[in-house]
């Protein structure tokens, strides 16, 4: 039998597709960057998964799992290099329950295509929420987050996801099924969990997860800061971490993005602010009192010209909205953008944010800048428009220059994107060839036959220390 | 090339490939099962190597006593809560920062604070072979491979042995207190209170320790129900053994001979406590499996389970 019909037989003929159009979706996630789907199939349940995983490998398929495929660095673009055998692409989107909230322990069990926003939505009446929060929480899965090991906006205070799942059942790249991690203390054994959680969907798919709920802060403050220069909010920054105050969220828009934003949702963000901050504050009321009120003096003393209270929980919504959206704003002003993500020592903010305004300039490249500033988390934003010949030169240039800036002030290459496709041949930037040895053994303990999301995260031949200047997509895929 | 790191890689593994042992303050010595074999002995370096207030995180070397860490990050108004939290009543101060993470406790705040497994942003590892490999990275925010520095916490030094280690740190509380009631229900208490940093129960009597701006600290006080005193701090740990249970299991803990951390799900037993292996065979597989990766030879720690 084919692919596709054992496929169709093990799971439904109405869940398994390989028609052109679904292939071509399929082929794509949030990045600039396209692969090849063999055959792209939607189980509803573990054992499903499971059968997935095995008619794909007994036809010599790797597989490649996704949720709702709103990443950024290319991990759900199906790549192989067997280019007459694409990947099966395995999507969790119809794995969509919620299958237990324990208030007591806080904790929930979901299914991987649970919609992160939906589970805060569905605690929220027990006053408790999942706390990682990327600005895609509308649209991206609890098994991507799981995947990235995602962040957003709170992670300053809270963490990033890694610190709020307990347990995850796993489907193995050999079709047997784990339970890592475990609800109580400790578990015993290696703490397979944490390793598991930003495996960017190389050691397995995620069928069932354990995630810790946290209680909904009683007293939220959040406050708008708007500066003449860029410096001055970047100051205002490292202002706030030196006085000992730990907001829940520091967020940074530059001239260009916050004009946008406004422009697009009207949060009544300053349209002539050379940068503005979004600092939010939570916990218990006098303290939130305390802690805003000096969050306040801290900016007017660094230069801000004004710092607005949001009044009232609408006020706060909108002013997250205009954060959220920014994607959406830039839509109106080139077609394309490309996103990236890095993560510098906070105290070289100023000096990193410099270099990235000189690399734009010099690729005659529009650049925003819309970021998590409180954890040094850069978001460049380059907008442009692909059609226009050369210019997917110039922007990959100018992302390896900020890779390469960011690496050179002692930071990292991803914050809360993962490496995916789009920086596997920059992980040497950051680590030399007995690192990148270490994470293979660990990759190919939970998977020796290289099946699951093959050629993402670990440069192809790492023992062998080939050094890419800049970004080649893998043989079969498209830019 | 760091000369002290690769020093230490050179004792682990240029010397003999024989079996080796770490050895932090022996403070949490007996934890996993006693050493076979007469391992040869090593010390991971010991000091801090950078300590930046405004970045909120410290670079230390793995040998380095917890105290020492305390007192350098109290000059910039900081701690590391999980890894410290315990001192000075229940810890011996010679416990290092190596030590507590191979063991993987986290003390006593991790209600509030979380998992001591949760501060390690990136960690420098002596491997079985002697090579000196570094997962993560000194930013507070990274997915940029695979998470080796999670895998090492609580790995008991039997897949590495951490050399060096960065942390996240925190501001110190402005106010930091302990109380006690007699006869207050622990459950109900943790109920009660938005973000408690301990809530501890020995079966009978009840103790919370509350941080933070000075109001919050005496409003959340008086929404506790039942009498409750200022206690200079948490009871004396029983140290015959350490149980894992989910934070709702707790509630049918009787008798006496016990400490359990409320809301956590750790239980500080005056008996000691037998060794639980992980109960999914698919697990214990992946255990084995790890184990075989990082150290085929099976000369780190020889004897010791996680």
């Amino acid at each position: 039998m084919t692919l596709a019909g054992e496929l169709a037989v093990a799971l439904s003929p109405d869940r398994v597709e390989d028609g052109s159009l679904a292939l071509a979706l399929y082929a794509r996630d949030a990045s600039v960057i396209e692969g090849a789907a063999g055959v792209v199939c939607f189980p509803t349940s573990t054992a499903e998964v499971q059968a997935a995983v095995r008619i794909a490998r007994r036809h010599g398929r790797a597989i490649v799992p996704r949720g709702s495929g709103t990443g950024l660095a290319g991990g759900a673009v199906p790549v192989t290099d067997n280019l007459d055998r694409p990947p099966v692409v395995i999507v969790t989107t119809k794995m969509d329950r919620i299958l237990s909230i324990d208030v007591e322990d806080r904790v929930a069990w979901v299914e991987p295509g649970v919609l992160n926003l939906d589970l805060s939505r569905a605690t929220s009446a027990d006053g408790l929420h999942f706390a990682p929060d990327p600005s895609s929480q509308q649209s991206c899965s609890i098994g991507g987050n799981v995947a990235n090991n995602s962040g957003g906006p709170h992670c300053l205070l809270y963490g990033v996801t890694s610190a709020h799942v307990l347990a995850v059942e796993v489907v193995l790249p050999d079709g047997s099924v784990a339970v890592l991690g475990g609800l109580d203390a400790d578990p015993p054994g290696y703490d397979l969990r944490g390793a598991f959680v930003g495996s960017e969907g190389t050691m397995g798919i995620a069928t069932r997860i354990a995630v810790r709920l946290t209680p909904n802060p009683p007293a939220v403050r959040t406050l708008l800061a708007d500066f003449v220069t860029v410096e001055a909010a970047a100051a205002t920054v490292s202002g706030i971490i030196a006085a000992g105050i730990v907001p829940a969220a520091l967020e940074m828009m530059d001239a260009e993005i916050t004009r946008a934003v406004e422009d697009y949702v009207h949060a009544g963000f300053p349209r002539d602010a050379a940068a503005i901050l979004l600092v939010e504050v939570d916990g218990l009321a006098d303290g939130v009192e305390a802690a805003a009120s000096s969050v306040s003096s801290i900016a007017l003393a660094f230069g801000a010209r004004s710092v607005r209270v949001a009044a009232d929980a609408a006020e706060r919504a909108l002013l997250w909205k205009g954060r959220k959206s920014a994607f959406g704003a830039i839509a109106r002003i080139a077609p394309n953008y490309y996103l990236h993500d890095a993560v510098v020592p906070r105290t070289k903010l100023v000096a990193v944010l410099e270099q990235v305004y000189d690399i734009a300039r010099r690729h005659d490249l529009v650049m925003m800048n819309v970021f998590h500033a409180g954890d040094g988390n850069l978001h460049p934003l380059i907008v442009f428009d692909r059609r226009v010949p050369g210019t997917m030169e110039r922007v990959y240039a100018a992302g390896t220059e900020i890779i390469e800036a960011c690496v050179a002030a002692g930071g990292v290459l991803s914050g809360e994107h993962g490496i995916g496709l789009e920086k596997r041949d920059y992980m040497h930037l950051i680590f030399s060839d007995d690192d990148l040895d270490a994470q293979a053994l660990l990759r190919e303990v939970f998977d020796p036959s290289h099946a699951c999301n093959p050629l993402k995260v670990l440069p192809g031949g790492s023992r062998c220390g080939d050094l890419q200047g800049s970004f080649v997509p893998p043989e079969g895929a498209w830019i | 090339m760091d000369l002290t790191l690769d020093h230490f890689a050179k004792e682990v593994g240029g010397v003999d490939d024989g079996p080796v042992t770490c050895v932090g303050g022996r403070t949490a010595w007996s934890v996993g099962g006693p050493l076979v074999g007469s391992p040869r002995e090593v010390r991971a370096p010991s000091g801090i190597v950078e300590y930046e207030p405004a970045e909120m995180v410290v670079r230390v070397r793995a040998g380095t006593p917890v105290a020492e860490v305390a007192a350098a990050l109290a000059v910039g108004g900081q701690e590391v809560p999980s890894l410290l939290s315990c001192l000075p009543h229940v810890a011996d101060n010679s416990a290092t920062v190596g030590g507590v993470l191979a063991v993987g406790r986290s003390g006593l705040r991790r209600l509030r604070y979380g998992p001591v497994r949760d501060t390690v942003l990136e960690a420098k590892v002596v491997l079985a072979s002697g090579r000196l490999v570094k997962a993560g990275g000194p930013v507070v925010k990274n997915v940029s491979g695979y998470d080796l520095g999670r895998l090492m916490v609580g790995s008991l030094g039997t897949l590495g042995f951490i050399a060096e280690v960065v942390l996240r740190a925190s501001p110190v509380p402005a106010v930091s207190q302990w109380f006690r009631s007699p006869s207050s229900d622990p459950f109900e208490a943790r109920d009660r209170l938005f973000r408690p940093s301990s809530i501890l129960w020995d079966g009978s009597s009840t103790w919370v320790l509350l941080e933070g701006h000075a109001a919050d600290v005496a409003a959340e006080r008086s929404a506790l129900t039942g009498g409750w005193d200022e206690v200079e701090g948490p009871p004396p740990l029983p140290t015959g053994g350490v149980r894992s249970l989910r934070p709702s299991e707790l509630r049918s803990l009787t008798g006496d001979g016990f400490v359990a951390e409320v809301g956590v799900g750790t239980v500080h037993t005056s008996s000691p406590v037998e060794a639980v292996a992980p109960s999914d065979p698919m697990v214990v597989s992946l255990n084995g499996k790890v184990k075989d990766a990082f150290d085929p030879r099976g000369r780190m720690n020889p004897g010791r389970r996680p």
